[in-house]
Order: structure tokens, then sequence, then C-alpha cells
């Protein structure tokens, strides 16, 4: 019974977060457009789905990517090699950015403007070798990023700080990269961080700095996603001046 | 009807393997390096499946019923044939499109608050701070800065004014805050500007931008269409800094009040 009661005010948790976009669509759709809804049955059929999603998605994140998070910050900082934290860290980075979805979407946009632009030759084998070469930028990138973000949380070095430096790259990177790459490379630092891999680095980040003498997890813990949407920008620039 | 069954089933596959690098990189570093078990290892793979089943139910319901109909909308909204109204073929100032700066408005917004990750960060932030930052509070912080970012993105669509004026200007103002902020929340306030772009929100922001750079006059889809992703990553920073100045100021006024 008591548990019943947990998954029903879940359930209502994820209908609640949901409600936006619904009363969004429908007011454009009735209102403004002025258009009946087609395919009812499917579109309740889909939104019962969004529903249980994020109601499990929720729990599994509290019973799962939460807690393995922390575990392994803590077995890190007992372990005290901090050779090997930085190598998870490049590898979680690397491993969860080169098979993102939207990020293969978005380096084959920018093949296709690269071939346009005449910066690559126009057939498919180079557009396809530009892609891949996007993708591996952009993943090696993450993977520095969270490096530099896990070593920052041990330092203790204030956050703002690296972010200027970031921003400074980004902005003399701006002037000398072809203009075609500029959107490209500004919009590949906000598809990166997937689904999975939020709420795993944001864990690590809150155990790493809640289990080191000194550091605050509030102050220090977060910060590493903000790292894996920043340099993405610098290095596509770079790659687009590169190639 | 069935097909939507069919496509939970590939969706939930797919998700399997983009899940794969990440256990495999979990489960060996623990094994190889750390050299110890996993802690409850059944709850946390029990857990595993659940994210997996849950964000294979999230992506295929989006697909199956708000996807469709958002790249619908944002398509017949930029038409130039619904924004001239009865008065067809006059020529089009960035005034007259207020549906879509509406729309880019709410979409942002709406689709900011259902965003999973953005939920998740706010959880953690929930328990870090011992419930001072709410988790209403931060989401919806988020959510303003992302449909202020993407309405505005809309509006350099249609100006076609250079998008890196936008950018450079923006962060020069983020580092403004960052001075005055408290020093809490600036790593969080970072943070939210990556988090809030993602399965949710990227797919209908695209289609509005590609929408727009396909329809307005002079502008070309592959290089105007991209940038928006790039406001709704920048100004939730904006948006969480005033948010958090704000309630700083609330407090101080209110001790203020009662000493």
């Amino acid at each position: 019974m008591e548990s019943l009661k947990a998954i029903w005010s879940a359930v209502l948790d994820s209908l609640r977060d949901l409600l936006p976009i619904i009363l969004v669509i429908s007011f454009f759709q009735f209102a403004v457009l002025q258009q009946p809804i087609p395919n009812l049955g499917e579109i309740v059929i889909g939104v019962v789905f969004v529903v249980i999603g994020l109601t499990l998605f929720v729990q599994g994140l509290n019973m799962s990517l939460f807690p393995i998070g922390e575990s392994m910050a803590y077995s890190f900082a007992s372990k005290g090699s901090l050779f090997w934290l930085l190598c998870f860290a490049f590898a979680l980075g690397f491993g969860t950015t080169i098979a993102e979805p939207a990020l293969i979407a978005v380096a084959r946009e920018a093949a296709i403007i690269a071939a346009n632009g005449g910066m690559i030759e126009n057939s498919t084998p180079s557009m396809a070798s530009y892609a891949l070469g996007l993708r591996i930028t952009v993943a090696v990138s993450v993977g520095i990023a969270i490096m530099i973000g896990v070593f920052r949380i041990i330092m203790g070095w204030p956050i703002q700080y690296l972010i200027v430096i970031g921003y400074t790259g980004v902005v003399i990177m701006t002037v000398f990269a072809p203009p075609e790459i500029i959107g490209i490379a500004y919009d590949s630092g906000g598809v990166t961080t997937s689904t999975i891999t939020v709420p795993l680095v944001t864990a690590l980040g809150v155990g790493l700095a809640s289990s080191i003498k000194g550091r605050n997890p509030m102050v220090d813990g977060f910060g590493l996603i903000a790292f894996a949407s920043l340099t993405p920008m610098v290095f596509v620039m770079g790659y687009g001046m590169v190639v | 009807m069935l097909h939507i069954f069919t496509d939970l089933l590939l969706a939930i596959a797919s998700t399997v393997w983009d899940v794969l690098p990440i256990v495999i990189i979990i489960f060996g570093f623990q094994r190889l390096v750390l050299g110890k078990p996993v802690a409850n290892r059944r709850k946390i793979i029990i857990g595993f499946v659940l994210v997996v089943l849950g964000l294979g139910f999230f992506l295929e319901g989006l697909e199956a019923a708000l996807f469709p109909l958002g790249r619908l909308m944002a398509y017949q909204l930029t038409d130039p044939v619904f924004i001239a109204g009865d008065d067809v073929g006059r020529v089009l100032e960035w005034w007259d499109y207020q549906w879509v700066y509406l729309f880019a408005f709410a979409i942002g917004f709406a689709t900011t608050i259902a965003e999973p990750s953005l939920l998740a960060v706010a959880i953690k932030a929930n328990q870090v701070s011992a419930g001072s930052i709410g988790t209403w509070g931060l989401r919806i912080a988020v959510a303003i800065g992302v449909a202020i970012g993407i309405a505005l993105g809309v509006f350099r669509i249609i100006t076609g004014t250079p998008l890196y004026w936008y950018i450079i200007s923006g962060y020069v103002f983020v580092l403004i805050q960052t001075m005055f902020a408290p020093r809490m929340i600036i790593a969080l306030a970072y943070d939210s500007g990556g988090v809030t772009t993602s399965t949710v929100t990227v797919p209908l922001v695209a289609a509005l931008g590609l929408g727009l750079a396909g329809t307005v006059p002079g502008r070309n889809p592959l290089l105007d269409g991209f940038g928006l992703i790039a406001f709704a990553s920048l100004f939730p920073i904006m948006s969480v800094l005033a948010y958090a100045q704000l309630s700083e100021w609330q407090a101080r006024r209110c001790n203020k009040k009662s000493t």
C-alpha cells in the first residue's frame, strides 16, 4: 500500500513536469493555428509513455547513477591515485560523448556545410571522414574537460578563473575560425552532455568534493558539466581551422 | 498504432547501446583499477535497467506524440503565409513574427521543465544544499533563461545579425554577474547552461531554427539555422545567477527587518 502510494505520487510528479509542454502545444494548436489534433490516439499513448519513462528514469537515477558516481568518487579518493582518477575522468568524458546520437547528427550537418563551403571535397568518403574527425575531436575535448574539472575539484581552484580562460579561448578562436563553423561550434557545446552522463558526472563531482577535506560540495562539486560544454566550442573551431 | 510498440523496443535497444560504453567504463575501472566489486550490485543493476527502460519510454513517447506536432507547429508558425496573414505578399519586418517569439519563449520554458538531466541536477543540488536550493526554484530559473535565450535567438535569425555579437556580449555579462553573485551558486549556474539542452529541447528548438532559416528571405538554413542551442545554454547561466542574487538580496532585506 505504501509503495503504491509512492509510485502514484512519482507519476503525478512526472505529469506535472510534462504539463507545460502539453499546455503550450495545445494553446498553439487550437488558439493560434486553429487546427484539430491529428492522430489523437497515438498522441495519448505517447504522452503515457513519456510519463512512464520519466517516472522510471527518476527512480533508476536514485538507485544507480547517483550512488555509483558517488561511490566511485569515494573509492578513488581513498585509493589516492590521481593518475587513475584522471584516466577515469577522461574515459568517462570520451566514452559517453563518442556515441552520443545528438553529436552524430550535428557532425553530419557540419560535414554538409563544410562540403558546400568548399572546405572539403564534396564526396561521400571525405564527408564521412570529416564527420568522424569532428566527433573524435568533440569526444577528446569532453574527456579533457572532465579531466580538468576533476583536477580543479582536487585543487580547490575557483571555477570562474578557468571559465574566464575558456571564454577568452572561445572569443579568440571565433576571430580566426572560418565563419561557416562558428554556429556549429557554439551549438556543439550544448549537445555533448547526455541524460545519462549528466547525473553520473554530477554525482562524481559532488562525491569527490565531499570526500576531500576542505572542499565544499556546493562550491566545488558542481562545474564538471560547465567544462564539458565549453571545451567543445574551442576544439570544434580549431578543427575547422586545421581541416 | 502497433508501430509505436515496435518503435518502443527499438528506442530501448538504442538506449542500451548508448549506455553500454558507460557501463563498460564503470565496471572496468571498478574491477581493474579499484579492484573491488561494486557495492549493492543488485540494486545498481536494477537501477540501470530502470534508467534504460525509462529513457526508452521517454524518447519513444516524445517521438510518437510531441515531436511531430511540435515540429509541424514550428514550420507552420514560420510559414510566411501564416505570418503575413490577410496581407499576402508584403515585405515582412521583424516585428511581424510575434507568434514565433511567443512560441519560442513558451516552448523553451516548457521543454526545459520536462528535461530529465536538469531534474537530476536539481535533485542533487537540493540534497547538497540541504534544501536551501529548491528543485522548482532552480528549474524555473533555468527555464526562464532558456525561454529568453530562444526568443532572442529567434530574433537573431529573423534579423540576420551575427551570432558571435550576442554570445560574446553574453559572456561579458555573465562574467560581470559572477563578480557579484554568491560564491556557492557559481559552479551550479555554469552547469545549468550545459544541462538544459538535451533530449527534449534540442529536437524542437532545432526544428524551429531550421524552419525559420528556411523561410525568412536571405537566410541560409545551413548557416543561420544553428546557434539556438548556444543561446539556450548561455542564458540560463544569467538567470540562475540572477535568481541567486535576488534570493540573497531578499534574505538580507528580511534580516534587516527582523533585527
